[in-house]
């Protein structure tokens, strides 16, 4: 207790007994950052923000709304009229949602660019693959809960992929909709799920933030800090940098939530579920669209599911199928193309899923579905064997005093 | 030296001025943010919407009483019989807790509407239905902790801090009031 580093009595105190304030001073303080960290490691915390700003809204959202096939539609109204501030607290959810996929996709696309998932953080890797997945989960189940008509339909179409499983796969709908149609009883399930399941989230997250600190942030130069000199203490240097973002993340997300809420939505949704009517085009939210455009790319119910969650199943195991031991693409002069192939495939796969699945938009899902297994399973294992990297720097701190990235990052800056 | 500490001290006035005038604006944004939360517990427009009933008094004969739903509350309308208001009016106000002459609570002397809500914790008072228990001045009676209530509804005995109080409302004729 002598030895403690803080002044105050109660804080010494209590630290003592549980080091909860050292905990926070090494992890929060003190904890030794990259010095090189750029904006894309800001998406990180912003993710963390956005849950967080999702479970509030959430919960107050909860105390308004009644889970209920005759009243959850109307209690969505009401809570849009009637709820002092309701529209507020549901707009900032509902945007909130994709906000929180445009952030975590910003953060994945960051760790593939950058090779986060390289050894030894394939677990940190894994454990964010999975939070994506019980994201998707909870944000599908939590569009259900309005019971509009893209509610309604989204939930049946979703829920009758499990219909594609050999022999069982009707039973298995049967019992995940507690009856034989999407009812009551799926809404009040669905209810129950979407309010536990971001507190999984939480849990899976702080598992995250553990297997972060046990090796420290990957850098955009991708090799492994040498010391304090490549460090800098998280704060206030890093605090500062996140909050900075925090203020652009959330100009952005304000002038969502006050000037275009509903520019991400379904205007269907603002009909009432209808069992006996399908509306005409439905789709899911944006952030499923790739998703659902490899789904109906392939010709075969069973085949679609399958390469559908393969899309996420590749991503499990992307530590093993990148061998190149080599972070950074900055260094890997293919694969970096390779990686803006992957992106614009992936955004042309969103795209795709908008449309309608007839004539050219059919042709185009299956070569660009095509391209994205090719990505992970060919060509991610192969590049190693025949991509010439560039010459790493020493130590981190080595293209900064030397003004530039690398020698011939250097010499092309020379040329300017 | 003392040139250099002045400096010093300057560039630390400027540093707490933009660290203070930081958190203030920080603050001031999380009361902003944290209000609306807050606020959605309130009672929602359609709950307020709902913030009146109309009673026709009519088929309420002398001596009876009936309940009636106000916010969610029950509101307690009674016929008082001639002997009722008598004791009402001519009790000494010298020893009540919470003195109110008759008058004030009951302006038409016949008909007696009060919020029937125990002021100590909240229960509803018996005395309402013919064989009700009414405590020892005839009104009302609390069962949850023994109020006993006179037939002005004023607390005369037991815990309750005031009498039961009287809803706004009018008399749209003789026989129908609107209540809120």
């Amino acid at each position: 207790m002598s030895k403690s580093k803080f002044k105050n009595p109660v804080v010494k105190w209590i630290d003592h007994r549980l080091p909860i304030f050292s905990f926070m001073d090494h992890e929060l303080n003190h904890y030794p950052t990259p010095k090189n960290l750029n904006y894309f490691w800001n998406f990180g915390s912003l993710a963390g923000f956005a849950l967080v700003t999702m479970i509030i809204s959430g919960i107050v959202l909860s105390m308004n709304y009644t889970a209920h096939v005759d009243y959850a539609f109307d209690s969505v109204e009401r809570i849009m009229r009637d709820v002092n501030h309701g529209w507020l607290i549901r707009y900032i959810h509902m945007n909130g949602a994709s906000f929180f996929f445009i952030v975590v996709y910003i953060h994945i696309f960051r760790g593939l660019y950058y090779g986060s998932y390289k050894a030894p953080r394939e677990l940190l890797w894994i454990l964010g693959v999975l939070i994506l997945l019980l994201m998707m989960a909870t944000a599908f189940m939590g569009y259900v809960l309005p019971w509009g008509q893209m509610s309604f339909w989204g939930a049946t179409v979703i829920t009758n992929l499990f219909s594609a499983i050999p022999f069982v796969g009707e039973s298995i709908v049967t019992w995940l909709w507690g009856g034989f149609s999407v009812d009551n009883s799926t809404l009040n399930r669905f209810f129950s799920l979407h309010f536990v399941l971001p507190f999984v989230i939480v849990g899976v997250v702080i598992l995250h933030l553990v297997a972060l600190h046990r090796f420290g942030s990957n850098n955009p130069i991708g090799i492994d800090v040498r010391g304090t000199q490549d460090t800098l203490p998280f704060h206030p240097y890093y605090t500062i940098k996140d909050l900075f973002g925090l203020g652009i993340f959330l100009t952005f997300f304000s002038s969502a939530v006050f000037f275009f809420p509903n520019f991400m939505g379904h205007p269907d949704n603002y009909i009432e579920a209808n069992p006996m009517v399908t509306p005409a085009h439905i789709v899911p939210e944006w952030y499923f669209l790739p998703f659902y455009a490899i789904l109906r790319a392939i010709p075969d119910k069973l085949g679609g599911v399958l390469f559908m969650f393969g899309a996420i199943a590749v991503l499990f195991i992307l530590p093993w199928l990148d061998r190149s031991p080599i972070r950074s693409s900055q260094f890997r002069p293919i694969f970096k193309f390779f990686f803006w192939v992957l992106l614009l495939d992936c955004i042309l796969l969103g795209y795709l899923g908008a449309m309608p699945a007839e004539g050219i938009y059919v042709i185009l899902s299956r070569i660009a579905t095509a391209y994205y297994f090719f990505h992970f399973l060919v060509l991610f294992p192969l590049l190693p064997y025949i991509e010439k990297t560039k010459p790493l720097p020493i130590s981190i701190a080595e293209p900064i005093l030397s003004g530039g990235a690398t020698a011939s990052a250097f010499a092309v800056r020379e040329k300017k | 030296m003392s040139k250099n500490s002045k400096s010093k001290n300057n560039s630390e006035g400027k540093r707490d001025f933009l660290i203070i005038s930081t958190y203030t604006m920080a603050g001031i944004g999380a009361a902003a943010v944290a209000w609306p939360l807050i606020d959605q517990m309130n009672p929602a427009a359609d709950t307020l919407a709902l913030a009146s009933t109309e009673v026709d008094l009519s088929s309420l004969e002398e001596g009876q009483a009936i309940t009636v739903t106000w916010r969610g509350k029950p509101v307690f309308v009674r016929h008082r019989t001639p002997e009722e208001i008598k004791l009402a009016k001519e009790v000494s106000l010298d020893d009540m807790r919470h003195p109110e002459t008759d008058e004030e609570r009951a302006p038409n002397e016949k008909f007696i509407v009060l919020v029937g809500v125990c002021t100590h914790l909240g229960c509803v008072p018996l005395g309402q239905k013919s064989g009700d228990v009414k405590g020892e001045y005839g009104g009302w009676f609390c069962p949850c902790h023994g109020s006993h209530y006179d037939h002005s509804g004023r607390i005369r005995k037991g815990p309750a801090p005031t009498n039961l109080a009287i809803p706004s409302y009018e008399f749209l004729s003789d026989n129908l009031i609107k209540i809120g």
